[in-house]
């Protein structure tokens, strides 16, 4: 378990490139709303990944709001949502 | 433009309609299932119920973009694993762990910020099994599915709530 921690380079790793992680780093950046509109070299790739986190996290509580909301909404009236899905199955 | 956010001129083919029509049969189920229950308003039920649709949300997305992606194939592997033994699973991940090399370039993780990565890996479904390069690109991936499913499920509890 300690190798996970220590930070020297295993031998015959593959070289992933600064490039290609800079990369995927500012195409990350661009998906995130707080920050996306910084300039890429005021922004560092450890402050990406911490915004990223940030956004997952409010985003998971969105989708369990929402699934409240929802369930409630089952709850409240049978016939109608069932009427309701049935038509927008439908549309699809 | 990112076809899969385009109104295309097949709407069954985009990740948005896919995910909208498996979510909305699932609630069509749960429906259902609640209709014949007769302890609906309890407390444990409206909890379970609130569990089915969140759990039926993220299977549907994950159902929808089915296996290309690492994150959606570590949804739908848990959800076909729900039964097994939970230690099991987590020790097969371990595994997995160690045969990948997950510190690929570790001069790029430490300018990363290795904590993050951390953090990160445990909020993206099946992070903890991949390399950086891969994890950064799932990441993207998952934000933008997660998205879509937000706005979709927005829609239908306005939908619902008029």
């Amino acid at each position: 378990m300690s190798s996970r921690r220590s930070r020297t380079r295993q031998p015959g790793c593959s070289r992933i490139s600064d490039d290609q992680i800079n990369d995927l780093v500012s195409k990350l950046q661009q998906l995130l709303p707080e920050i996306r509109d910084r300039r890429s070299d005021k922004v560092s790739a450890g402050n990406v990944l911490q915004e990223t986190c940030n956004y997952i996290r409010s985003l998971h509580k969105e989708v369990d709001d929402l699934s409240e909301r929802l369930s409630e909404l089952l709850a409240s009236t049978d016939t109608a949502q069932a009427a309701i899905i049935r038509s927008l199955l439908k549309q699809k | 433009m990112n076809p899969r956010r385009s109104i295309s001129s097949n709407p069954a083919s985009t990740v948005k309609s896919r995910f909208t029509n498996g979510f909305l049969q699932a609630l069509l189920r749960i429906n259902r299932q609640r209709i014949t229950s007769t302890t609906a308003y309890t407390p444990r039920e409206i909890f379970r119920g609130y569990l089915r649709v969140k759990i039926a949300a993220d299977v549907s997305m994950a159902s929808a973009i089915g296996s290309r992606r690492a994150w959606s194939r570590a949804i739908l592997r848990k959800v076909r694993s729900h039964g097994r033994d939970g230690a099991q699973v987590r020790r097969m991940s371990f595994l997995a762990m160690r045969k990948r090399n997950l510190y690929g370039n570790i001069k790029c993780v430490e300018d990363a910020g290795f904590h993050q990565a951390n953090v990160l890996r445990k909020l993206v479904p099946g992070g903890e099994a991949m390399d950086m390069c891969c994890l950064l690109g799932e990441t993207a991936h998952y934000i933008k599915c997660l998205k879509t499913q937000v706005k979709v499920m927005g829609r239908i509890a306005e939908v619902f709530s008029t």
